[in-house]
C-alpha cells in the first residue's frame, strides 16, 4: 500500500470556531480501494475534518491535495463534481421526491431539453445494481424507504458523480443490525472499485471489521495513524480517551444523602427507546452516557412526557403516573434542562424576567406573582450578568442564557431535574456554577439525572453513571468508573462489570 | 422479523401511495354525490347540460388562478397579489382593444406582459430581497390595488364580441374557458415534471438546504414560479373581461381568488410549506369548490351559510392529511401498544 499514491490527501489542516481550535494540525491520506477508520470522542473534531474535505467548511490552515494537486472547495458541488463526495450524518435528501429524483437532483439527464425520466430511473437503477441493491424502486418516494434504504439512497447519489472518494459520517448510527451487513456488502463493492473510503464511526467493532487504516483524533488533535492489525479495543479506546480527569468538579457538599426512589420506570419504552428500568433516587446525581443517537435525549424526554412512553410504568415518589405531556411532569415536579437551549429552553425575544416565569405562569399561574418577587433573588444567586430583568434574553452569553434556564425550572421548586447536556457550549466558569448548582440540589434532596456526551463531566459528577447503547440502558457503572469503561459500554461491547455492580433488579408492577 | 417488518413497510407504502390526490378525488365524488341529492330534493336535475356548464364555468377562473398559486406554494411561497393582477389585466385587456377586433392580439399580449412583469417582480422581492412571498405579494398587491383605486371609478374599455364568445360559447356543456384553463393545466403539470426547473420547484419547496448543497440555483425556480402565478392571473383576468364584456377594477377582489386560490391549492393535498403538492389536485379542489357553490346556489343556501360549509370544509381538508403527515424523527422500535 505504501507504493501507491494517496488520491485525497490532507495536509496540516487547521479550524478555529469563535477562538476555538476545533481541529489542529491533522493530516490524513486517503488510497485507493482503502476503507480509513476515523475514531474518536464526540467533539474529537472528526465531523470538521470531513466538512473540511468535503467543501462544507474552509480550513483556516494547511491544505487539501486531490491527485497532487492542491484544491480548494467552497462549495461541497464542486468536490462531489472532482468525485469527492460526502455522505452525512443528517441525510441530504428530499423525502417527497422519487428515489431517482434524489440522486439525480440538479443534474437531471434531459433529451431535447426536457428531463428524460425513463433514463433517470435506468440510471439509477443501474447504479443500485452496482451496488448489488434490487429492492430498491428508483420511482419510489424517499420518506418511504426505510433509513437503511435512504442511506443506499445517499451512497448511490455519492455514486453519481462518479466518486472516487466516499466519506461516511457514522452511517450504521441509526441502522438496526442485520441492515449493517447490507452496508458493509456496499462498502466492501465500493472497495473493488477501487473508491477510497474514509469511515466515521463510534462503533469500534464495524472500525475493526471494515477499515485497513485507522487515525485516532482527540480534542482536535491527530493521535495517531496506522494499520488496523495492530491495534486491538482496548488500545483503540485508550487512544481515543486517555487524558486526566482534571480537579474542577466540586466534590459531593457534606451532609448529602441518597435517599428514597424519587422516580421509577419499569420496562418503559417507545418508538426511540426500549426495555428501560431506571430508579432515580433524593440526594443522587446520575449520570447518562451514550454515544449521541444512543437514545439519550429521547429517554429524557419520554421521562419529561414530551414524548411519551407507549409501555411500561413510571411513578413518582412511589405513586404511578401517566406521564403524557410535559405539563403533567412539571406538576409532578420534574424539570428537563433541554440539551438545546436557545430552541427549547428560551424565548429569546422576551425578557429575562418572562423566561424566568415562563413555566410558572404557564403551569401554576396563581404562583406568579410569589415567585417574581423572588425572581431577582434567584438570578443573583446564580450570578446571571444581565443589564436588569426586562433585557431581551438573546443578548446574553451562552452561560447566562444556561443559568436562566435553570432559574426558570428553580422557579418550580423540582424534585426531579433532568440536565440534557448542561454544559455544551458554555465558558469554565458558567459549568462550575451548573456543577455547583448541582450539588446543592442533590443536598436539598433533588433526584438528577445528567446526561453529557463528555465523559470527564460524567465520570466527575455523578454517583452513578448508566450508559445507554441503541436505544437501550446496556450498562450501569459506579461512581469514578474509567472513561474506557464507559466508552466500551456506550460503543455496544459488553460492559465489563466491576466486583460489587449488578445491575439493579426493578420489581414489575 | 425481516419478514413482518417488510411486510409492514409494503402496506405502509400502498397506504402512502393512495395519496393525497387520490383522496382529493374520492373526495369529489362524495361531494358529487352528496350534491346531486341535495340538487334533486330540490326538484332540480344537477346532472343537466345547463347546471354541468355552470360548474365547469365556474371552475375556469378559479381554475388559472388556483395553478399558479400551486406552482408558487410548491417553491414554499405564496402569492396575495393575484386578486389586483386579474382585475388589471381585466382592464388593460378592455381598454386595449376598446370594442376593436383588430386589436385583440395586442391587447392580450399586453395584459400577459403586465402579469410575467408583477410575477418577476415578486419573485425578485422573495428571492434577492429575501422577503417572504406573504408580505412581498402583499405589498405589490397594494401598489397595484392603489393604482386601481385613484385611476379607476368604475368599469372601463369595451371588448369585442369576436373575444366574447371565449367566455359565452363551448363544445356541449363544456365552456370553451374550461378548455383552455385545463389545457393550461396539462401544459404546467408537463413542466413540472420533464423539465428540471419544474423539478427544482419541488426541491427548492422541499428543503432549501438540501437544494443548495445539491448545488442548485435555488432562485431560478422560485422566480420562475412567480411570473408563471402572475400570468395565469392575467388569464383569468383575460377570461372575465371576455365574460363581462368590460374591465372591471374589482373584479378580482370581488372574487376572493387569492385565498379561494390558497384554499383551492391546499384543499387538493400541496403542503402549504412547499415540496408536495401536484396540479392535478389542485384542480380538484377547485372542481370540489365549484361543485360546492354550485349546489348551495341551486337550493338557495343563505351566503351566510355558504361561507361557514366552504371554512368547514378547508379546515377538515387540512387536518384529514396533517394526520397523515410523516414521522420527523425516525423511530428504533416499533411502537406496540402498552402491555405487549
Amino acid at each position: 500500500m505504501t507504493s501507491q499514491v494517496p488520491i485525497l490527501s490532507a495536509q496540516g489542516l487547521s479550524k478555529r470556531f469563535f477562538g476555538v481550535t476545533v481541529l489542529d494540525d491533522v493530516s490524513l491520506d486517503l488510497y485507493p480501494g482503502s476503507v480509513h477508520g476515523l475514531v474518536g470522542e464526540n467533539g474529537a473534531g472528526k465531523s470538521t475534518l470531513m466538512k473540511i474535505m468535503a467543501g462544507v467548511y474552509e480550513s483556516d490552515s494547511g491544505q487539501v491535495l486531490l491527485d497532487g494537486r492542491a484544491v480548494r472547495y467552497t462549495h461541497p458541488v464542486q468536490a462531489m463534481r472532482d468525485g469527492v463526495a460526502t455522505v452525512f450524518q443528517e441525510f441530504n435528501l428530499l423525502p417527497e421526491r422519487s428515489v431517482a429524483q434524489n440522486v439525480f437532483l440538479g443534474r437531471e439527464p434531459r433529451r431535447a431539453g426536457f428531463v428524460d425520466n425513463r433514463e433517470m430511473g435506468r440510471a439509477t437503477a443501474a447504479l443500485l445494481a452496482e451496488l448489488g441493491i434490487d429492492f430498491i424502486d428508483p420511482a419510489s418516494r424517499v420518506g418511504t424507504l426505510c433509513v437503511a434504504e435512504q442511506q443506499i439512497v445517499e451512497i448511490t447519489k455519492a455514486l453519481s458523480f462518479d466518486a472516487r472518494v466516499i466519506s461516511m459520517d457514522e452511517p450504521t448510527a441509526a441502522l438496526a443490525g442485520n441492515e449493517v451487513e447490507l452496508l458493509y456488502g456496499i462498502v466492501r463493492r465500493l472497495q473493488k472499485r477501487n473508491v477510497a473510503i474514509l469511515y466515521v464511526s463510534h462503533r469500534l467493532e464495524e472500525v475493526f471489521d471494515l477499515c485497513d487504516t485507522i487515525t485516532v483524533l482527540k480534542d482536535g488533535a491527530l493521535v495517531s495513524t496506522g494499520p488496523a492489525s495492530e491495534l486491538d479495543t482496548d488500545e483503540l479506546v485508550r487512544r481515543m480517551v486517555g487524558r486526566s480527569i482534571s480537579t474542577f468538579y466540586p466534590a459531593r457538599v457534606a451532609g448529602t444523602e441518597t435517599g428514597d426512589i424519587r422516580l421509577a420506570v419499569a420496562g418503559g419504552g417507545n418508538a426511540y427507546v426500549a426495555d428501560v428500568d431506571l430508579e432515580l433516587r433524593s440526594g443522587e446525581i446520575v449520570g447518562l452516557a451514550g454515544l449521541q443517537g444512543s437514545g439519550r435525549t429521547e429517554l429524557a424526554e419520554a421521562l419529561f412526557g414530551a414524548v411519551p412512553l407507549t409501555a411500561g410504568t413510571i411513578a413518582v415518589d412511589g405513586a404511578a403516573l401517566s406521564m403524557n405531556s410535559p405539563r403533567r411532569a412539571v406538576r409532578a415536579g420534574i424539570a428537563l434542562v433541554t440539551e438545546d437551549r436557545k430552541a427549547q429552553g428560551l424565548a429569546l425575544n422576551q425578557s429575562v424576567l418572562d423566561n424566568a416565569l415562563l413555566v410558572i405562569r404557564g403551569v401554576f399561574p396563581a404562583r406568579t406573582d410569589e415567585v417574581r418577587r423572588k425572581v431577582p433573588g434567584v438570578l443573583s444567586s446564580l450570578e446571571v450578568s444581565s443589564r436588569g430583568t426586562g433585557q431581551e434574553v438573546q443578548y446574553l452569553s451562552g452561560g447566562n442564557q444556561q443559568k436562566l434556564v435553570l432559574a426558570k425550572w428553580l422557579a418550580t421548586e423540582p424534585r426531579i431535574v433532568i440536565f440534557d447536556e448542561p454544559t455544551r457550549g458554555i465558558d469554565v466558569g458558567a459549568k462550575i456554577a451548573v456543577y455547583q448548582l448541582m450539588r446543592e440540589l442533590a443536598l436539598a434532596g433533588v433526584a438528577i439525572l445528567m446526561i453529557s456526551s463528555e465523559l470527564p463531566e460524567v465520570i466527575g459528577m455523578s454517583d452513578r453513571i448508566l450508559v445507554m447503547h441503541d436505544g437501550r440502558i446496556t450498562a450501569e457503572l459506579p461512581a469514578g468508573s474509567s472513561e474506557e469503561t464507559v466508552m466500551l459500554a456506550a460503543t455496544g461491547h459488553s460492559p465489563v462489570t466491576p466486583t460489587g455492580d449488578v445491575p439493579v433488579e426493578v420489581a414489575r408492577g | 422479523m425481516t419478514m413482518t417488518t417488510t411486510r409492514a413497510a409494503t402496506i405502509q407504502r400502498y397506504g402512502a401511495r393512495l395519496g393525497t390526490t387520490g383522496i382529493v378525488y374520492c373526495a369529489l365524488v362524495g361531494v358529487l354525490v352528496v350534491g346531486a341529492i341535495l340538487v334533486s330534493t330540490a326538484g332540480r336535475n344537477f346532472f343537466s347540460q345547463g347546471n354541468i356548464r355552470d360548474i365547469l364555468t365556474g371552475m375556469s377562473v378559479l381554475g388559472f388562478v388556483a395553478i399558479g398559486e400551486a406552482l408558487v406554494i410548491l417553491c414554499g411561497s405564496l402569492d396575495l397579489s393575484v386578486p389586483y393582477v386579474v382585475s388589471m389585466s381585466s382592464l388593460i385587456a378592455a381598454e386595449v382593444m376598446a370594442g376593436e377586433p383588430g386589436n385583440i392580439g395586442l391587447a392580450v399580449l399586453l395584459a400577459l406582459v403586465f402579469g410575467a412583469g408583477v410575477g418577476l417582480a415578486n419573485g425578485l422581492i422573495v428571492t434577492k430581497l429575501r422577503v417572504h412571498g406573504l408580505i412581498a405579494t402583499l405589498g405589490v398587491g397594494l401598489i397595484i390595488k392603489g393604482y386601481l383605486a385613484t385611476q379607476y371609478k368604475g368599469t372601463a374599455g369595451k371588448v369585442p364580441w369576436d373575444f366574447r364568445l371565449i367566455g359565452a360559447t363551448g363544445i356541449g356543456p363544456v365552456p370553451i374557458s374550461t378548455l383552455i384553463m385545463v389545457a393550461t393545466a396539462v401544459l404546467v403539470a408537463l413542466f413540472l415534471r420533464n423539465t428540471r426547473t419544474g423539478n427544482h420547484m419541488f426541491a427548492v419547496g422541499g428543503n432549501l438546504a438540501v437544494s443548495r448543497l445539491s448545488g442548485l440555483r435555488t432562485s431560478q425556480p422560485i422566480v420562475v414560479a412567480h411570473v408563471l402565478c402572475s400570468t395565469t392571473a392575467a388569464l383569468a383576468g383575460l377570461l372575465l373581461a371576455s365574460r363581462l364584456g368590460v374591465g372591471s377594477p374589482t373584479v378580482g377582489s370581488q372574487g376572493g381568488y387569492d385565498l379561494l386560490a390558497i384554499a383551492a391549492v391546499v384543499l387538493g393535498g400541496t403542503l402549504l410549506v412547499g415540496g408536495r403538492g401536484s396540479i392535478w389536485g389542485t384542480l380538484g379542489g377547485v372542481a370540489i369548490f365549484a361543485v360546492m357553490d354550485n349546489v348551495m346556489s341551486v337550493i338557495q343556501l343563505s351566503p351566510f351559510l355558504k361561507d361557514v360549509v366552504r371554512g368547514i370544509v378547508i379546515v377538515a381538508a387540512v387536518a384529514i392529511y396533517t394526520g397523515r403527515a410523516v414521522e420527523q424523527r425516525r423511530a428504533r422500535f416499533a411502537t406496540r401498544k402498552a402491555g405487549s
